[in-house]
């Protein structure tokens, strides 16, 4: 029996590189042996997006992208479809559990700087399937045609309005009408479950390959290639497969209980994952009350609006437009902006320690602040939040290059 | 670098606390879907007040025969008015476009009434009716003030006055503040029998609202029970290959 | 990498015990995605039983109603259709007493129904799909001279009685199927209950 697999293994081998990818990406791909809590998150953002995927399948099979019959169709498959409401809460809480990962992916990219030289294609791949992921949830929060959804879009949509001179027709070549329509959900559908599914697929391939050619970064920010045995593996390293295989699939299994807690016990999460708003059918008549982007937006929903000032006879509007895309955009530029000898926090000083923390709790006050209506106190301090998110990439090369670093040992520690 | 966070933070905590104060505060609604007295009770009160205007469209009249345990032929014969297929959706008898002339706005569609609404929302919605002689209905709600809904339940809940004081803030405007109701015209049903009423009702829409919520926390815990059996096979299975590792 | 002795036997057990709890898993899992595919409240209310009303079917004639998207056909026979069928040749049928064929066990028999007079089918050939015509008249020229009446599937030319059994020779592989159905009153009959199941 094995000896029949072993032949298949090698007829397939001879016209394939089944082994020779086996061998790269698993069983001899040496991975630092010293991974910490925050290396769980890439995997779990790939399960998380098989998980995406699958349920995705399935709610197309039910799922109608037509303006009248869009919400209901959601409905149909809560009640009348074979398990239908499990397949469904996977999915939503899946679009909000995919950010929840990511978000730790990064901040795990922050601490151990793992975007720095040699990882800076690593990293960019990186930002782009975060951008891809955004529109990804952007498109598909649209489809279940219920209050927030409609007005969410618009709201959002309006933004590329706020585009000197092309910004108009920009806004209506993107909804394909004048107001968000029948038309922009057919063409939201049509991207969410095709274009951007591949876009992110195909990321995902690129940011894996990429970083296996570079090495995986570790909380001590050594570099593993640089102390090797006598066979030329990485002293410091052990095979990928089976040691973090076997991690990771604890690490999956205490993800997965957390997952289902919030799929069977909660799936609107208090409101954050599911909104009520939503379920009342789109409206474009009515715009409820208070509205609010989904929690993994409302950081740049907050830089978006706490922009009150006309300045450089440019629009408040149009401010709060350029800051919010260049809230995203400033990630991009951290390889280039991180002047420290160092990579990992464990040996920077206390400026960077001192920079990431602000930065963190502003972002954390900027999301939570993006879910309550604006009132003045709560505009200041969003604003005050705004210039020290700005502030932490501005002066990133000086503090950085200032930062009393201590000295990084030449072999990891456990 | 400290102040500037313990400023921070202060500021916008000062800003959340103010925020949650204003609004009248709901009433509980106590829902308990394990209930199933209390669901069908409220079944009947739906099918009953509700569904001469309001449609629950995603529901089907068999779903609720099956879920609450109601036999098909007492469903037919005592639930059904608008339909005598059992598979049917709990539609509604009314045209939309009268429901507009009659009242202003066209009765919504409730299948799922209590998940954007809530259902503590609900309950008291059904117990804020008042006499409001400004109103076409002849009533006004605590909590929802110019609603176009008359008071269907009147005849069992009676007619309610709301008793207001006037309040003065310290910049010396003036305001209502709701302070009692007082009976009107006492309903066939007592206070304490009305609110098991209108709380029975609400369970129903909550039911309504979710069908799969019978089901899914029994199963959540089989699956996150199953996951920690899985857990101890992962784990020892991790510690006995990272033995390996110094 | 170690100086302690590794247990490849424990390794082994521990390995199989994680494949199989999650294989388990696995399995469980794939439960609610293959059974979403099952029919849906939607469209079992869609194909709920339907009541067919015969009280103004004159004998010879037939009515169709739609069950489950399929044609049902309720044909009043004549006694003389209901002698026809006593003296067929049995070789002549692919299946004469409907033993490899789908039917409800009350419409077992000669007539293939419940009463004699009422002949109910799905009417769908059991050889690719098409629905046959009904031709009553005996000896009609597009079906030959020996013809007493029945079915023909212009498709794939399958024959059947007025019975809804299938000659021999023709493609068809079985009789027409009989729907579950049984009768509420003389005049008005329910397909897709059988006949003793509760209101």
């Amino acid at each position: 029996m094995s000896n029949k697999l072993t032949a298949l293994r090698d007829w397939v081998d001879d016209r394939f590189p089944l082994m020779t990818l086996w061998n790269d990406h698993l069983a001899k791909y040496y991975a630092p042996k010293n991974f910490n809590f925050w290396y769980y998150f890439g995997a779990l953002s790939l399960v998380v997006f098989v998980i995406q995927i699958l349920t995705g399948i399935w709610l197309v099979m039910n799922y109608k992208p037509d303006a009248t019959l869009a919400f209901g169709s959601v409905e149909y498959i809560m009640r009348d479809v074979d398990w239908g409401w499990l397949i469904r809460y996977m999915h939503s809480t899946g679009a909000s559990m995919f950010f929840v990962v990511i978000y730790l992916h990064m901040m795990r990219a922050l601490l151990y700087g793992s975007y720095k030289q040699p990882r800076e294609l690593v990293w960019i791949l990186g930002m782009c399937l975060y951008l891809a992921l955004m529109a990804e949830a952007f498109m598909g929060y649209l489809l279940p045609w219920g209050q927030m959804s409609f007005w969410g879009a618009q709201v959002i949509i309006s933004l590329f309005g706020a585009i000197p001179v092309i910004g108009g027709t920009l806004a209506e070549w993107i909804r394909g009408d004048y107001v968000v329509s029948d038309i922009t959900l057919n063409r939201f559908f049509s991207l969410h479950v095709i274009a951007l599914p591949f876009a992110i697929a195909g990321l995902v391939f690129l940011h894996i390959i990429a970083l296996h050619e570079v090495g995986s970064n570790n909380p001590d920010g050594v570099e593993i290639k640089k102390k090797k045995d006598a066979d030329g593996k990485p002293l410091d390293g052990i095979p990928f497969h089976p040691y973090y295989t076997v991690k990771d699939l604890v690490g999956l299994t205490v993800f997965l209980m957390i997952f289902s807690a919030v799929v069977f016990f909660g799936p609107e999460m208090g409101g954050y994952f599911l909104e009520a708003n939503n379920f009342i059918p789109a409206n474009p008549m009515s715009t409820p009350q208070h509205i609010a982007p989904v929690w993994y937006f409302t950081p740049y929903y907050s830089i978006l609006r706490a922009n009150t000032i006309n300045f450089l006879w440019i629009d408040a509007k149009v401010w709060g437009v350029v800051f919010m895309g260049l809230g995203v955009l400033s990630f991009f530029f951290l390889p280039w902006l991180d002047r420290s000898p160092v990579k990992s926090i464990r040996y920077r000083g206390v400026l960077y320690k001192g920079a990431l923390s602000i930065f963190v709790v502003c972002f954390l006050i900027l999301g939570y602040l993006g879910l309550l209506p604006p009132t003045e106190g709560r505009t200041l301090v969003a604003q005050i939040c705004t210039v020290t998110y700005f502030l932490f990439f501005l002066l990133m090369p000086i503090y950085t290059k200032l930062d009393k670093t201590k000295p990084v040992p030449e072999r990891v520690t456990m | 670098m400290r102040t500037l966070l313990a400023t921070i933070f202060l500021a916008a905590f000062t800003q959340f606390a103010v925020a949650s104060e204003s609004g009248l505060k709901l009433m509980n609604a106590k829902v308990d879907l394990h209930d199933k007295a209390s669901l069908q009770r409220g079944a009947k009160m739906f099918v009953n007040y509700c569904v001469s205007c309001h449609s629950a469209q995603y529901m089907r009249y068999n779903r609720v025969a099956a879920d609450l345990g109601i036999p098909e032929d007492v469903m037919k014969a005592n639930l059904m008015f608008t339909t005598d297929k059992v598979g049917e959706p709990m539609t509604v008898a009314m045209r939309p476009e009268d429901g507009q002339t009659w009242f202003g706005v066209a009765p919504p569609d409730l299948s799922v009434v209590a998940r954007s609404r809530g259902a503590d929302w609900l309950y008291s919605y059904l117990n804020g009716f008042y006499v409001d002689a400004t109103r076409a209905s002849g009533v006004n709600n605590l909590y929802f003030p110019g609603a176009a809904m008359p008071h269907v339940l009147w005849e069992l809940q009676g007619l309610k006055r709301a008793v207001f004081a006037t309040e003065t803030t310290h910049d010396g405007a003036t305001h209502q503040v709701f302070e009692r109701f007082e009976t009107a015209r006492p309903g066939v049903l007592n206070e304490v029998e009305y609110q098991r009423a209108t709380r029975d009702l609400v369970n129903f829409m909550v039911y309504v609202g979710e069908p799969a919520k019978l089901v899914r926390y029994a199963l959540g815990i089989k699956v996150i029970g199953f996951l920690c059996i899985f857990f101890i096979a992962a784990y020892l299975l991790k510690r006995e290959y990272w033995k390996d590792v110094h | 990498m170690s100086d302690d002795a590794v247990d490849p036997r424990r390794r082994r057990f521990l390995t199989g015990t994680t494949v199989v709890i999650g294989g388990i898993g696995a399995a469980f899992t794939a439960v609610p995605f293959l059974s979403s595919f099952q029919p849906s409240a939607k469209a079992k209310a869609i194909g709920a039983p339907v009541e067919v009303d015969i009280s103004k079917l004159e004998p010879g004639q037939r009515v169709v109603q739609k069950w489950r998207g399929k044609p049902v056909w309720v044909v009043r026979r004549t006694p003389e259709m209901l002698e026809n069928l006593k003296s067929f040749d049995a070789s002549a049928l692919r299946d004469p007493k409907s033993e490899k064929s789908e039917q409800p066990e009350y419409a077992k028999n000669d007539w293939r129904s419940d009463k004699p007079e009422y002949l109910v089918l799905v009417g769908i050939c059991t050889h690719l799909g098409c629905s046959p015509s009904f031709i009553p008249e005996a000896g009609a020229p597009e079906v030959g001279a020996t013809w007493k009446g029945g079915f023909f599937c212009p498709c794939h030319g399958s024959k059947f009685d007025l019975a809804g059994r299938v000659f021999a020779g023709v493609p068809a592989p079985s009789n027409m199927v009989v729907p579950p159905y049984r009768f509420l009153t003389d005049t008005k009959l329910i397909v897709g209950e059988d006949k003793g199941a509760a209101a």
